[in-house]
């Protein structure tokens, strides 16, 4: 059985660096002061897709990232990892965009490609952590979601069985194909990129990254159509001008400040285990901690 | 998350040594494998990249991964369950990275399913493994042995095994026994022949490193009744076979995540590897230097980790109003420690890129007759690699037990406690300068390019090359350095007594060892500028050693051995 599994993957700032730089004065994350990099989930993501595929050989995984053209890196990230291509959909029009209009853009992207059986990504991307455009997808393409996945525990032609991670234990659930899945954080890693595979992939480029290349490393890509990372437009998506980017945006910012988190209140406990064991249980019930 | 390739441009240097270009070019034969094979190169710079990248992969997982899971493996260890042995979790977690990362069998051919890597970037690696995790780079190092299989088995042999190693299956070369440690020619293991033509094994190994392998190459007594190396051949043993058990495994001092092991054959099959007879005399001494260079990679790793957390502490630690690095006594220290980092890493090196040129010739002439130039060329770097790997092996090891001995005296009382990093990698640092041969066994093996003039002609070779102005007042001292190096030779040489010889056999080595490290900083230095305070530092520590040398044995006659003996 052979399954053509889409994986949803964004590239973020690194939100891990955040310097005094990270934001801009309209309340927008200033990308260029921080790295780069493949959001942390939707490897967890790819890794449960890469799974599928080596349990069902022949499967492929196409990674769809929406992004600036640059986005191509983490195509080419997830291709050193077992990936067999992905596409990337960047248009100016698209900018600007929040998670309706996001969610809008990749469902018209996932549709283009005709068949698929299931839909792969992160449960959040750590820029905006809403956790919505995964849900979102899937409503708008009119197929069942499995969010806080933490495991594929089954998949054949018309089903796939889930282990979800939830908030006070374990729920394993089975939905038809196809579907949105949207993988935690506390899945299994992500594999580390293959020695092979990035001797092998290294030269992948983008239509618009193949434009500044020599000409040893084009012929190369006509060569090797796998090496061919396609880029989208919002046209050829056939996305409507109106849902999508600013005009399709209904959230925005209105202001940003700094908060300084301040203690307000103190309280001293003496040195007594059931005065301590009372506070833990009150932080933890008032999800302080735990 | 540490990357520690990339952030150790000390590596990239070496990685970028002028002499890459010649041996990517014949190790890729005009890059021929690239109509084959979709991540073969096209050029020496697409292969260069190469490299680099999977170097960094090997960084990413080894400052991650491997380097937090050390200090719970050297806790859990490996143990014995029913014969086998179980690593510890960590150990099995590192060895799954490394397969689906894909670094087994690197320099294994294409064909076989490896990476065709040269030497140099594979040694590399083993540099930076155990800089995470000492022990762990002999479980992951241990794919040398692959080596051997693609010299001397047959092509049958070769496509059973190596494939699997470049999958990621183990291995273990099972020489050792309780009575021959350093003395192989005593192996008694008994192999004997079967009607089918398969044998069988029967006996004790014992030291096995990593004992209980996927496949063994196995040295053992074929020929009855022989007593010495030439009754010896090599054997490779399949595990899924089964007939190896693992008795026990040892209790170390050190590198404890890697298994030792006490194996008991019983009537196990195997496979007779290359020649009868020539077990010892030609295969074992063929593995013996591949491993020998693994082990000084292993130990250049020691020395970067050593130095690395003396440093970090170093500039922490504040006394008397001040971080210690700030005292002379601790910066000295410091730089000295460096600068034996730096001079054993720079021998490192040139040392695989010496075994990189002459093997891969010997690859090329199983395909086609050498041309007499080449064949020439060969014999030379055989002899340039036959000479500095004992070298390396030899020096690099002492220099990391050194530098791993200066690191808790930099932590001070605090390094002598568990809580820091420092005292493992001093327990590790240890066996380096051991196993693959002791460093007086290493010293054995170099003697005899002191005494042929190997070293001094690769000395006057390293004088001759044109450096820069500012780096001349370093050449001069080395140019004074050799002329006391030869007078002490000649001394020595003059005695025509191979007893004293013997006994002052490690001075000399060490004096050339000095000499050829002091030259290679230089070129290094002149390469990029980075390097200037190693071979400055390392420049005054050679004239102290040398010169000290030079003062024993001068003020030395032979009667005075006497006080010496037992």
């Amino acid at each position: 059985m052979s399954l053509n599994i889409i994986v949803l993957a964004k590239q973020v700032p690194d939100t891990r660096n955040v310097g005094k730089d990270a934001m801009k004065e309209d309340g927008t994350i200033n990308r260029a002061a921080l790295p780069a990099i493949f959001n942390p989930e939707d490897l967890n993501a790819l890794e449960q897709a890469l799974r599928i595929k080596d349990a069902n050989p022949g499967s492929t995984v196409t990674i769809l990232t929406m992004g600036l053209p640059r986005a191509s890196e983490i195509i080419r990230e997830a291709m050193y990892r077992g990936a067999d291509g992905g596409v990337v959909l960047t248009d100016r029009v698209l900018g600007g965009a929040d998670t309706l209009a996001t969610s809008y853009s990749l469902a018209q992207a996932v549709k283009k490609f005709g068949k698929y059986d299931i839909i792969l990504g992160g449960r959040q991307a750590i820029d905006g952590d809403t956790a919505q455009v995964g849900p979102q997808i899937a409503e708008k393409l009119g197929i069942p979601q499995v969010t806080y996945a933490e495991e594929i525990l089954e998949i054949n032609d018309k089903n796939v069985v889930v282990k979800r991670r939830l908030e006070n234990g374990v729920e394993t659930v089975k939905a038809p194909l196809p579907c949105v899945v949207t993988v935690n954080g506390s899945a299994a890693d992500c594999r580390p990129r293959n020695a092979m595979r990035i001797q092998k992939y290294k030269y992948a480029a983008s239509t618009s990254e193949k434009a500044n290349l020599p000409e040893k490393q084009k012929e190369l890509l006509e060569k090797r159509p796998y090496l061919n990372i396609n880029e989208w437009s919002a046209a050829y998506v056939d996305a409507d001008p109106t849902q999508i980017g600013m005009p399709g945006s209904p959230t925005k910012v209105k202001a940003i400040e700094n908060v300084v988190f301040t203690a307000k209140e103190s309280l001293c406990l003496d040195n007594d285990d059931t005065q301590i064991e009372n506070l833990i249980k009150e932080l933890i019930a008032n999800h302080t901690i735990g | 998350m540490a990357n520690f390739y990339n952030d150790n441009p000390d590596l990239k240097h070496h990685l970028s040594h002028p002499l890459m270009q010649k041996i990517v070019e014949l190790k890729e034969r005009n890059f021929a494998d690239a109509q084959t094979y979709d991540y073969a190169p096209q050029d020496f710079e697409d292969a260069m990249d190469s490299y680099d990248k999977v170097l960094e992969i090997v960084g990413e997982i080894c400052g991650g991964t491997i380097a937090d899971n050390a200090e719970g493996v050297d806790h859990q260890g490996p143990h014995v369950e029913n014969g086998r042995v179980v690593y510890a979790d960590g150990t099995k977690e590192n060895l799954d990275l490394c397969r689906k990362a894909g670094l087994m069998g690197m320099s294994m051919p294409r064909r076989l399913g490896g990476l065709n890597f040269p030497i140099t970037p594979y040694i590399m690696a083993a540099d930076i493994v155990s800089r995470a995790d000492t022990g762990f780079e002999n479980l992951w190092g241990l794919q040398d042995c692959a080596e051997t299989i693609y010299e001397f088995a047959n092509e049958e042999q070769k496509q059973k095994y190596i494939p699997r190693v470049c999958q990621g299956e183990t291995m273990s070369m099972d020489l050792t026994e309780p009575d021959a440690g350093s003395d192989l020619q005593s192996v008694m293991l008994k192999a004997t022949e079967q009607p089918d033509g398969t044998w069988r094994l029967n006996g004790v190994k014992r030291f096995i490193t990593n004992g209980d392998s996927d496949i063994h190459l196995v040295l053992a007594r074929s020929e009855d009744g022989t007593k010495d190396g030439r009754g010896l051949s090599m054997f490779i043993y399949d595990k899924r076979d089964g007939g190896v058990d693992v008795r026990r495994i040892e209790n170390k001092m050190g590198i404890k995540g890697s298994p030792t092991c006490e194996l008991v054959y019983k009537n196990a099959k195997a496979e007779l590897c290359g020649s009868r007879r020539m077990g010892l005399i030609k295969y074992v001494m063929a593995l013996m230097n591949g491993a020998r260079l693994g082990i000084a990679a292993q130990s250049v790793g020691v020395s970067e980790r050593a130095y690395r957390e003396a440093l970090a502490y170093a500039k922490d630690r504040k006394q008397f109003g001040k971080a210690i690095i700030e005292f002379p006594a601790v910066y000295e220290m410091l730089a000295v420690m460096k600068a034996k980092l730096d001079a054993s890493r720079a021998l490192l090196y040139e040392t695989s890129r010496f075994v990189d040129v002459y093997k891969i010739y010997e690859d090329i002439a199983k395909e086609r007759t050498l041309t007499p130039d080449e064949r020439k060329e060969m014999k030379a770097y055989t002899k340039l690699a036959d000479a500095c790997t004992p070298l390396v092996k030899g020096m690099g090891s002492e220099y990391c037990n050194q530098n791993a001995y200066d690191c808790i005296q930099i932590h001070g009382g605090s390094g002598f406690m568990k809580d820091y990093a420092c005292e493992r990698v001093y327990r590790d640092a240890r066996i380096t300068s051991i196993y693959e041969g002791t460093t007086q066994l290493q010293v054995v093996a170099a003697i005899r390019h002191v005494t042929t003039g190997t070293y001094l002609s690769m000395i006057n070779d390293y004088a001759a090359q044109e450096i820069k102005d500012s780096l001349k007042p370093l050449r001069d001292v080395l140019v004074d350095l050799t002329a006391k190096y030869e007078k002490a030779v000649a001394t020595v040489m003059e005695v025509k007594d191979q007893a004293y010889t013997d006994f002052m056999a490690r001075r000399m080595v060490e004096m050339a060892g000095n000499i050829i490290m002091g030259y290679l900083l230089i070129l290094d230095a002149n390469r990029n500028d980075a390097f200037t305070h190693s071979a400055e530092v390392y420049n005054k520590i050679a004239q102290a050693e040398v010169t000290k040398h030079a003062e024993f044995i001068a003020n030395f006659s032979p009667a005075q051995q006497e006080a010496y003996k037992a």
